[in-house]
């Protein structure tokens, strides 16, 4: 977020973005105005992202390569997804959501899971947010020199984190 | 234990320990797909990730109920002879058997569990029978599963359920599939029409070595394709409907086959039997179109029901690497075949010949 995107083709900022399907693949474009409207990108006949990345860029890397999408936790650039079909860790579902729930939609028979839960899992997810929580705002009343809240917070995180810790941990 | 020890053991698939093996079912087995929550997939974590994954799942492995016995082979250990061992006997995948460091192999005892560390995923787990076990099946991965998470934190969104490194496999993490010999529709040519029939149902079918292998042997592997939006017990409901389907097919094409071709099925079933009891030479594809026949003639009554055992176990020690295992060393494929036929016609001395009474026509 926050992060300009430049124009595909000529570097100025980019305000169009653009995502297709074509052939089952999603090529995705950012072009300024200029650029946008000299493809012809606004006319909704006949445009086809494919068509504009093959000429723009006869002999360059692969179309996707442009959009600059990567994940923070891992590294993983949406082009790295499209050549290899895999996604780098966990927290991809998040960074790629846009890309990938449509390919869901077409490869499964739904997008939501029904089946097993890990149940232990998310009792630790939900504590250690809880515990997150706490110390944010044990912070917030420590900036606040509003020490009785802060003393409150953390004889809760310690309750929280001795929960944590008596519920099997991950090793 | 060593890859020697396995393959002396009495493992589920090349050993009918529970009296359980039947016509037309070779195996069914239900895996899961499941990654830790602190750490990249295995393709993009470095080799001191790796190796950290790898010693975590082990030691919570080992802890498992009915794991304690199990046996861990880290695959930088192993040859890739032992490899393609492994991958003939069905424990471990092709992704596996080329990968080089940090993954690993946790083998039960009878080799019905196997848990692959740092494949696609950083855990695969796979329970396997010799029959068509679905319930079974998925009550013992479910237990192994749960007494896993109890101990581990695995990588998991209350929408999109467990994540895994492909998108293909996310959800439930779950392949469930039956390896299924089908000789009457093929021979009648309706495999076709089974096969897009089965697509069309979201299913997938494979050769017997999985993705890209042929079907050698008629055999088939057939398995659930979609893995969200659905929960285990429903996807596996699912697919076992069209397995009974498919499986009444075969028998029906079988009697259609004893009706319309009675003395060219006769022929092939004791060309079958001569060619295995007394060749110098045979090919691992002349191997398997052969022995599929004498399954199909155990099946018919032509041989004793035990020979269904014998067939099944050669499916997998005909095998290149098993074959090459006997003489040491990765052998020429011309010695192979040879060292082939010797291991079959030891075999077939056990086999009395052909009774083709039942197959008469009435």
């Amino acid at each position: 977020m926050g992060k300009v995107l430049k124009c595909d083709l000529c570097e100025q900022p980019a305000t169009v973005h653009l995502t297709q399907i074509v052939n089952n693949k999603i090529h995705k474009v950012d072009l300024c105005e200029k650029c946008a409207q000299e493809k012809g990108v606004t006319d909704p006949n006949g445009f086809s992202l494919a068509d504009l990345l093959m000429k723009g860029n006869p002999s360059g890397p692969s179309p996707v390569a442009s959009s600059g999408v990567s994940c923070p936790t891992c590294g993983c650039a949406e082009k790295d997804f499209q050549s290899t079909g895999r996604l780098g860790c966990p927290d991809c579902y998040e960074t790629f959501a846009e890309i990938l729930y449509p390919l869901l939609r077409k490869m499964h028979k739904g997008t939501h899971h029904t089946g097993k839960v890990p149940v232990r899992a998310l009792a630790r997810k939900t504590l250690m947010e809880k515990i997150q929580m706490a110390e944010d705002q044990l912070q917030k009343a420590i900036a606040d020199e509003e020490y009785e809240k802060a003393a409150k917070f953390r004889d809760q995180i310690k309750e929280l984190k001795d929960e944590f810790s008596t519920a099997p941990s991950p090793s | 234990m060593t890859i020697k020890d396995l393959l002396e053991s009495k493992a589920e698939l090349t050993h009918d320990r529970r009296d359980s093996n039947g016509p037309v079912v070779l195996s069914s087995r239900i895996r899961l797909a499941r990654n830790l929550a602190s750490y990249p997939f295995p393709a993009r974590a470095n080799p001191a990730q790796r190796r950290e994954i790898l010693s975590t799942c082990l030691t919570t492995l080992k802890e498992v109920t009915g794991l304690k016995t199990a046996s861990i082979f880290k695959n930088e250990k192993l040859s890739d002879l032992d490899k393609k061992i492994l991958f003939e006997r069905h424990l471990i995948s092709r992704d596996l058997m080329q990968s080089v460091n940090g993954s690993g192999i946790l083998i039960s005892r009878d080799q019905s569990v196997v848990v692959m560390v740092n494949e696609e995923d950083h855990l695969r787990l796979q329970v396997l029978r010799n029959s068509f076990q679905f319930k079974n099946l998925w009550r013992n991965i479910d237990r192994i599963d749960t007494a896993i998470e109890e101990q581990l934190h695995y990588a998991f969104s209350p929408k999109l359920g467990y994540l895994t490194a492909c998108p293909t496999n996310l959800g439930t993490g779950m392949r469930a599939s039956v390896m299924m010999h089908l000789p009457a529709l093929i021979t009648l040519k309706q495999m076709d029409k089974v096969l897009r029939a089965v697509g069309q149902l979201g299913l997938a079918v494979r050769g017997l070595f999985g993705e890209g292998s042929d079907a050698s042997g008629s055999i088939f592997q057939i398995s659930n394709q979609t893995t969200l939006g659905e929960a285990e017990t429903e996807i596996i409901k699912r697919l076992s409907s069209v397995l009974d389907t498919i499986y009444e097919y075969e028998i029906n094409a079988r009697e259609k086959l004893l009706e319309s071709e009675p003395i060219k099925l006769r022929d092939k079933i004791g060309r079958a039997y001569g060619v295995l009891s007394h060749a110098g030479v045979l090919t691992s594809a002349e191997t398997m179109n052969l022995l599929s026949l004498i399954r199909l003639g155990v099946d018919l009554g032509t041989f004793p029901a035990g020979t269904r055992e014998m067939v099944d176990r050669l499916f997998i020690e005909a095998q290149p690497g098993h074959v090459s295992y006997l003489g040491q060393k990765e052998l020429e494929s011309e010695y192979r075949d040879r060292l082939r036929a010797h291991l079959i016609r030891d075999y077939f001395k056990t086999i009395p010949d052909p009774d083709f009474h039942s197959m008469e026509p009435k």
